[in-house]
């Protein structure tokens, strides 16, 4: 019972990890991109319709990652190249990404999917309670694993990623010492891109193997306060992350048992959850400001 | 080959102007583009989308009734915007206030007074900002990011509207619809003219879209919302308070979105039902912008969006072309206008890389 319980969550929470570490190397850049939902409902759509079309759900993941990082770069020229106001282009992303998902996905409606397979590791799978929840998932769950790792590694010990963090704390300095800001901004966006359209492609073809319109249901936006509750570390991600898959697998068991509280109640939990989430961790003026990337949000027009 | 920007001395007048039609104009083009490779006529699909419902009195009418919630919260989010307060959750205050405002016709059925309609608008509107006020408390008293906050409340309004109108609200004889009774003809929001369903919620709109452009325009509080939309710290060198400049433009627009409504539901739908709203407090967002956050421009912008709503209506009954195609469109629009908008404040030339070159070598 706790086993399954515990992998429900796992599948809940995977998305929610993938898509916010992206948006956490996108901020870490100093790019605030709020069109993370319009992201992932896009890989969503691209994912499954490439399933669909190709039976092979490994493409669709790709197609997933392609899309979401595609439609970043939308992104990344208002805001970049014409330094347009991040947060309206962000929401831009988003009302766009919601609207032309749901034009791609209408042919897709109601076709049942195919769903992703679990790789099961000889062996390591083997192994009582562990083997099944670690060694038998499937590709995103090893991705995000392997995200959470890459990523720390990549900011905390790369050159590169000290670079980034620079360009994030005062792009006007990483530029004079001659980073090319513009074009780690642009990657940092992509990546965010590629990370959000795989979480979505993870909801299309492992969550619910089906396409549904709106289906991301808001975790575009759990994913953007997830950055905030981890301060901007890779490990809190993954804490942050699979606490929310614990309070919606939590409130569907509620639900199920007929607790007697209205299931809309138990519904808005995790919405709930994250502005209580967000209050704790941005009360204190002082710890906020040192770990915000200090250059968040502000456009940059280089000087020559 | 690349593109540069270059600051221009000053704000370029021409293009404050003209950025929003170049956005329009950018926005049909690819509409055109995008109607050929779904297969239709694009002239005849634009006809149908833009012009048609242009040429019926019931069709204008119907602009009025979609244009009226658009622009009254539209002008609300602007003020917010302009103070750099991101009230994103208009969405969630336009449900709170519609359902405030029908506490009493809910509750009271049999209530035949003159007086009821009134008292209802005043609520919704008192609804819609103290939902707001939850942000602008925890942005004051937390530092909590409004934009997640606000757009959180959207999600838990709209499942608490769900749980009213399914459960503890739902009309007994109803035939198992999940909607209140119908409100009585004294709650009822009338119309403006006998020859359409267009209701007073339009006129609360021209009039909140005046009153707003005079305060920005004339009065201190408008100057208080630029200088510290601009610069925090000039505007806390004249004097201002930000931090209750988060409530006032939080309490306003959320009180604006309230009325927008208790407005729909009392002029247009007339009862409660799961869903109120085709997104007009997300659709908001991009009034505001194509009317360059000026309130007397959202009036125009407001009816144009109304217009993509109609349009898309329209577009599905005569083309078979569907309803989400207004959604693309509206997205398509607010980029075109964020990157025309660029060129208020900047030149853009583009920059071929050899002639750089060149350039640095003399």
């Amino acid at each position: 019972m706790f086993e399954a319980i515990l992998l429900t969550v796992i599948t809940a929470s995977t998305p929610l990890v993938i898509a916010a570490l992206g948006e956490l190397v996108t901020e870490r850049a100093g790019v605030l991109n709020l069109g993370v939902e319009g992201m992932m409902i896009m890989g969503a759509v691209c994912a499954f319709a490439a399933t669909q079309m190709t039976g092979s759900p490994y493409i669709g993941i790709l197609a997933g990652i392609l899309g979401g990082g595609a439609f970043s770069l939308l992104f990344g020229f208002l805001t970049l190249t014409l330094v347009a106001n991040q947060v309206a282009t962000g929401l831009a992303l988003t009302i766009l990404g919601l609207g032309l998902s749901g034009q791609l996905g209408e042919a897709f409606v109601g076709q049942p999917g195919i769903k992703l397979q679990p790789i099961v590791f000889p062996l390591l799978s083997d192994i009582p309670f562990f083997g099944r929840v670690l060694f038998r998932q499937d590709l995103t769950f090893y991705l995000s694993m392997a995200l959470v790792i890459g990523i720390n590694w990549f900011l905390f010990k790369s050159r590169a990623g000290l670079k980034m963090r620079a360009i994030g704390d005062n792009h006007a300095s990483a530029h004079a010492l001659g980073i090319n800001v513009i074009r780690t901004r642009y990657l940092a966006v992509m990546f965010g891109g590629a990370c959000a359209g795989l979480a979505g492609a993870q909801l299309s073809l492992v969550y619910t193997p089906q396409w549904v319109e709106n289906m991301s249901a808001g975790r575009g936006w759990i994913a953007l306060a997830l950055v905030v509750f981890a301060s901007w570390r890779p490990w809190r991600v993954l804490a942050g992350g699979y606490l929310f898959g614990a309070v919606t697998i939590g409130q569907l068991h509620a639900q199920a048992f007929g607790i007697g509280i209205p299931s809309q109640f138990l519904s808005a939990l995790p919405y709930a959850a994250t502005i209580v989430v967000l209050i704790i961790i941005s009360h204190n003026r002082r710890t906020t400001l040192i770990n915000t990337p200090a250059s968040l949000g502000k456009p940059f027009v280089p000087d020559r | 080959m690349h593109i540069e920007l270059e600051k221009r001395a000053r704000v370029s007048t021409l293009f404050s102007i003209f950025s929003p039609l170049l956005a329009l104009a950018l926005t049909l083009v690819f509409g055109v583009v995008m109607f050929w490779l779904l297969g239709k006529s694009p002239l005849g699909a634009l006809y149908s989308f833009f012009i048609e419902p242009l040429l019926e009195v019931w069709s204008l009418h119907e602009l009025a009734v979609k244009a009226a919630p658009l622009i009254l919260i539209a002008v609300g989010l602007a003020i917010c915007y302009r103070s750099n307060n991101w009230n994103i959750g208009a969405e969630g205050q336009f449900t709170i206030g519609a359902i405030t405002g029908s506490i009493l016709p809910v509750m009271n059925p049999e209530w035949h007074s003159p007086m009821i309609l009134p008292l209802m608008l005043l609520m919704g509107m008192a609804g819609g900002a103290l939902y707001a006020a939850i942000p602008a408390l925890l942005k004051t008293r937390f530092n909590t990011n409004e934009i997640l906050t606000s757009l959180m409340l959207v999600y838990i309004a709209q499942l608490y509207l769900d749980w009213l109108t399914r459960g503890p609200w739902r009309d007994p004889q109803g035939y198992n619809f999940p909607q209140t009774k119908s409100f009585q003809i004294e709650a009822v929001l009338p119309e403006v003219l006998s020859s359409g369903r267009a209701h007073w919620g339009f006129i609360f709109a021209l009039v909140a879209a005046v009153a707003l452009w005079f305060m920005m325009r004339f009065m201190l509080k408008g100057f208080q919302v630029s200088v510290l939309g601009q610069s925090e710290r000039a505007g806390r060198f004249a004097g201002f308070s930000a931090r209750r400049m988060v409530w006032f433009s939080m309490l306003l627009s959320g009180a604006l979105a309230g009325l927008a409504g208790i407005s729909e539901v009392s002029g247009s739908i007339g009862h409660l039902q799961p869903s109120i709203s085709p997104g007009y407090g997300f659709t908001a967002i991009i009034v505001a912008f194509l009317g360059r956050l000026n309130p007397l421009g959202i009036v125009a912008s407001g009816l144009v969006l109304a217009l993509t709503y109609l349009g898309g209506e329209a577009a599905q009954l005569s083309i078979g072309i569907s309803d989400k195609v207004s959604r693309v469109f509206q997205g398509l629009l607010l980029f075109f206008v964020l990157s025309c908008d660029t060129l208020i404040h900047y030149k853009i030339r583009l920059v071929v890389a050899g002639a750089k070159a060149a350039e640095v070598r003399s």
